[in-house]
């Protein structure tokens, strides 16, 4: 094995890896603030709303990744420049650049995946808890915010854990729109080098230790909430 | 147990009205569960509510502070009436959500199952009201929210989660709860039934503590025994109708309806 390369190559990889975290952190964020309107819209309705997160969870979950982030890229992005005026506007530097179109596929891939988890959320939290909150004259919004999603979320929260890595390990699907987040600088490096176990190692490595990374966290986290039954 | 109604005044003086029911009815679909239920509730009463399993105590309970929302009828809290405006075929909805959420905190609610939110500490489960819906500073509503629990002897799990708790000490942190919102009427919904026989006494004893301080409360419960020691007033309801209604004396030992005579011989 050789890894005479990699010295050349670290500042891409690090910068590839900086890549890959802001797309996992932003879709995660632009996800989950989906994917909880979505979860809670189909326990409360109103029924057309709760209709269109329950289509919306089924077609995100029922089909592939890549094809929604090319359908976004490739469909979506060559649909705006054939918009009059779009390239002078002050849009056009965002709609021409790859990221947002994978952020915008990967947020809305979170959305479909934890919009369904949060459903079952919500709907698990006991409804004594809600109506004590309720009794006690809570706005419903209140209800919400300080026992209803805090509930939910406590209960969905090992799941999100093992979501969160699996968003992470898709997302070198965005090195085939041309972002060379840390996987895409792996290809450059085999193209350029030859070498082709080497930097998969080196990646499967990097991704080991992201995974570790969340899971700690996670862990942390974990044991800072209370556990809902006695141990 | 010596009776202790007699420390309750029955028609001296003016107390204000607390809770005023008049003519509730409460149907689900085509079930009439409530059929026509009026009580008074005077500042310091105790009002039992027993009656079979089905009676509809718990519903009538669950009305007052509009958990279940009534069919018909009209309910006063402290003075102030709930307004309601009709929705469809025989139904109820508050005028004024905004209104049933400030009389909401005039009602301190005890529920069987305790209902205790399971991510806060019994501290935070305590404060949480007056905090978030009172708007107490918290630093003031931490302070009151351990002498109340130092009440009902809870001052040492103040930090546990309710988890962790047995179930009388989960029901006594319900009460704390309930107190903290300094609520002019407090309303228990069978709050000794979902607990083991050996724990059903510690919840009597703050109840008891409480009703003898002269806090107005309205009660359903199956405690017959306690009902008769703590109650001012005991109603008796059978299929939604208010069957028998009295000082506890004439409900438990001179009832004029047979069916309340039979009840509170089954269950003594």
């Amino acid at each position: 094995m050789q890894w005479y390369w990699l010295p050349e190559y670290a500042p891409k990889f690090v910068d590839g890896l900086f890549l890959t975290l802001q797309l996992l952190g932003l879709s995660l964020f632009f996800g989950m603030a989906l994917a909880i309107p979505i979860g809670l819209v189909q326990v409360t309705g109103p029924k057309p709303l709760a209709w269109a997160a329950r289509a919306f969870c089924t077609v995100i979950r029922g089909t592939p990744l890549l094809i929604q982030l090319w359908l976004i890229y490739y469909g979506l992005g060559s649909l705006f420049p054939s918009i009059p005026g779009i390239r002078e506007s002050f849009l056009w530097p965002v709609l021409r650049d790859a990221f947002p179109y994978a952020i915008f596929a990967f947020t809305i891939s979170v959305a479909g995946y934890e919009g369904e988890v949060m459903r079952g959320a919500f709907r698990g939290v006991p409804r004594g808890e809600l109506e004590a909150a309720r009794a006690f004259g809570m706005h419903p919004f209140t209800v919400l915010r300080r026992v209803w999603l805090p509930r939910a979320l406590q209960n969905v929260f090992p799941t999100l854990a093992g979501e969160m890595v699996l968003t992470l390990k898709s997302t070198p699907l965005a090195a085939t729109i041309t972002i060379f987040e840390v996987y895409g600088v792996g290809t450059i490096v085999r193209q350029e080098t030859y070498r082709i176990y080497e930097p998969l190692i080196f990646l499967a490595g990097i991704y080991i230790c992201l995974t570790g990374v969340i899971v700690l966290i996670f862990r942390w986290a974990e044991n800072r909430i209370p556990r809902t039954r006695a141990a | 147990m010596t009776t202790s109604t007699a420390s309750v005044p029955e028609t001296t003086g003016t107390p204000q009205p607390a809770v005023t029911v008049d003519d509730l009815h409460k149907s689900f679909g085509a079930l009439e569960v409530l059929k026509g239920i009026s009580m008074n509730a005077h500042e310091g009463d105790v009002v039992s509510v027993i009656g079979a399993s089905g009676s509809g105590k718990s519903t009538f309970l669950r009305c007052i502070n509009l958990l279940e929302l009534p069919s018909k009828g009209r309910i006063m809290v402290s003075g102030e009436e709930v307004r309601f405006k009709p929705k469809g075929k025989g139904n109820l909805v508050p005028a004024d959500m905004r209104q049933v959420e400030r009389i909401r905190t005039r009602l301190g609610m005890v529920f069987q199952s305790f209902n205790l939110w399971a991510h806060m500490t019994v501290l935070q489960n305590v404060m949480e009201a007056p905090v978030h819906v009172l708007k107490t500073p918290k630093a003031e509503a931490r302070e009151r929210a351990e002498q109340i629990l130092n009440r009902v002897g809870l001052w040492e799990k103040r930090d546990e989660y309710p988890a962790f708790l047995s179930g009388g000490q989960q029901q006594r942190a319900a009460i704390a709860r309930a107190l903290a919102i300094e609520p002019s009427v407090m309303l228990f919904d069978e709050p000794t039934s979902a607990l083991d026989p050996e724990l059903v006494g510690e919840v009597l004893k703050v109840i008891r503590d409480l009703a003898e301080e002269g806090r107005t409360m309205i009660l359903v419960t199956h405690e017959m025994k306690f009902a008769r020691d703590v109650s001012s007033n005991v109603i008796f309801l059978h299929q939604g109708l208010v069957e028998e209604q009295g000082p506890p004396k004439r409900v438990f030992f001179e009832p004029s309806s047979e069916r309340c005579k039979n009840f509170v011989s089954s269950v003594h």
